[in-house]
Parts: structure tokens; C-alpha cells; sequence
């Protein structure tokens, strides 16, 4: 079982401003699923990277491992962290689906989704597998600019 | 010899490969992960018997993916492959 303490390190907090920018981001992708990465240092989300879905596809998306390179050396030139590992849900609720689940490889990273779908749009939900495989959810705090 | 992994500096044995490096680092599913030493990818067939040396720069990214469904995606591409 995950420790309380870890809990609150993993939590994700992000401006207001970027949590926009999510949504910005999922809308113009819809119909296919957006993806990206939210980086940072330690809990708080500095940046959002919009990332290519090469799979162009409404249920599934794979980042371009030459994109993922790029940016994985400008957040190192910043000192940061990949925080999580972002796509959106354009018909589906934020959850982890059996695909997401699979597919969930890197370890110590959140994995955060924001819905589109109907009674469930711009929810951000953000989850975290522990130890044992399970998928925790994770708070996602969203502050007004300025005050993270 | 040293080598930088990810943007930390890591100390390592001499004659360490690809794959000998990625199960020092603990990952459990290298089919799943792309390698870049010094800027160049390393094909997945050639982890076993790419030897790093003194000074390189490494790094590794898993895949990224998922979705509301599975099917016809790069994700499966690269289960067929390895």
C-alpha cells in the first residue's frame, strides 16, 4: 500500500492557466485523443509540452519517441521532472482504461486525463500505479496563477 | 567509466552494453523503451551488443501511449516486433 506521505508528493499542481491550456489543447485535438507531457519540480506543474498523437486516433494515441527526446532534454536543461504523462478522453470519462492501465510503463510519473465527455467535461483526473500494480488517484490542485 | 544517464552522472563498469545498462537502471520492459547515446537512436536489436563508453551521454524514454480502446496503434506494432 502507498504511504500518505507519497500521496502528497505525487499530488499535481498546476496554474489555472495551465489547466487551460489542457483544455485548449484536448478541444482542438477532438475528435482524436491529445496527448503531452506536464513537467515540473516536484509536485508543481512549470509546463505544458503538447505532444503529436501519431496514431491520429479518437480511442488511442503513441507519442513520437524523436518528439518525446527533444523535449525530454529541454526539461533536463531546466532542472526539472516529467510530473505526468497527459492525454485526453474525448468521449470517455478520465479514468484509466484496460489500455491506459497496460500501457502505463514509466515508472514514478502520474498518469493525468482530462475528459471531453459529456456530464465528465474538463475533468482532470490524475492516477499513479504503486508498488503492486494498482492505480491510485492522486489529488490535482488547480490555483489561480501566481499562488502555487 | 563515466557516463551521463538521463542527465545525472553515473559512474560504470568498463564493456557495459545497451541492455546491460537499461537492467542496471531496472527497467523491466526494454521492448518498451527507446534509447538515444550521444543524440543517436540505438536500434531495440542492438542493446545486447552496444558498448557504451567513457563520456557518453544516454538516454531512455518508455513508449507513451494508451487510450479509451485498444487496437491498430503503434503500441501493438511494437508487440508484433519484438
Amino acid at each position: 500500500m502507498i504511504l500518505k506521505t507519497q500521496l502528497v508528493r505525487l499530488m499535481l499542481k498546476l496554474s489555472k492557466e495551465l489547466f487551460q491550456q489542457l483544455v485548449e489543447e484536448a478541444k482542438k485535438q477532438k475528435p482524436l485523443e491529445a496527448c503531452g507531457l506536464l513537467a515540473g519540480k516536484n509536485n508543481t506543474v512549470l509546463k505544458f509540452y503538447p505532444m503529436t498523437n501519431e496514431d491520429q486516433s479518437r480511442y488511442h494515441y503513441s507519442m513520437d519517441p524523436t518528439e518525446q527526446f527533444t523535449v525530454l532534454k529541454d526539461i533536463q536543461k531546466r532542472g526539472w521532472d516529467i510530473l505526468a504523462i497527459w492525454h485526453s478522453h474525448p468521449d470517455t470519462p478520465p479514468r484509466m482504461s484496460e489500455e491506459d492501465k497496460r500501457l502505463a510503463l514509466m515508472p514514478e510519473v502520474n498518469y493525468a486525463i482530462l475528459s471531453l465527455a459529456k456530464d465528465f467535461e474538463y475533468q482532470l483526473k490524475a492516477f499513479f500505479k504503486d508498488t503492486n500494480g494498482e492505480f491510485i488517484e492522486q489529488e490535482v490542485s488547480i490555483a489561480e496563477e501566481g499562488v502555487l | 567509466m563515466k557516463i551521463v544517464i538521463n542527465g545525472e552522472n553515473k559512474e560504470i563498469g568498463d564493456s557495459v552494453t545497451v541492455g546491460d545498462l537499461l537492467k542496471m537502471e531496472k527497467v523491466q520492459t526494454p521492448e518498451y523503451v527507446s534509447v538515444q547515446v550521444n543524440g543517436g537512436f540505438v536500434q531495440r536489436e542492438a542493446f545486447a551488443t552496444s558498448r557504451l563508453k567513457d563520456g557518453d551521454q544516454v538516454d531512455f524514454l518508455y513508449f507513451m501511449g494508451g487510450g479509451s480502446k485498444k487496437g491498430g496503434t503503434k503500441s501493438d506494432f511494437i508487440i508484433r516486433t519484438d
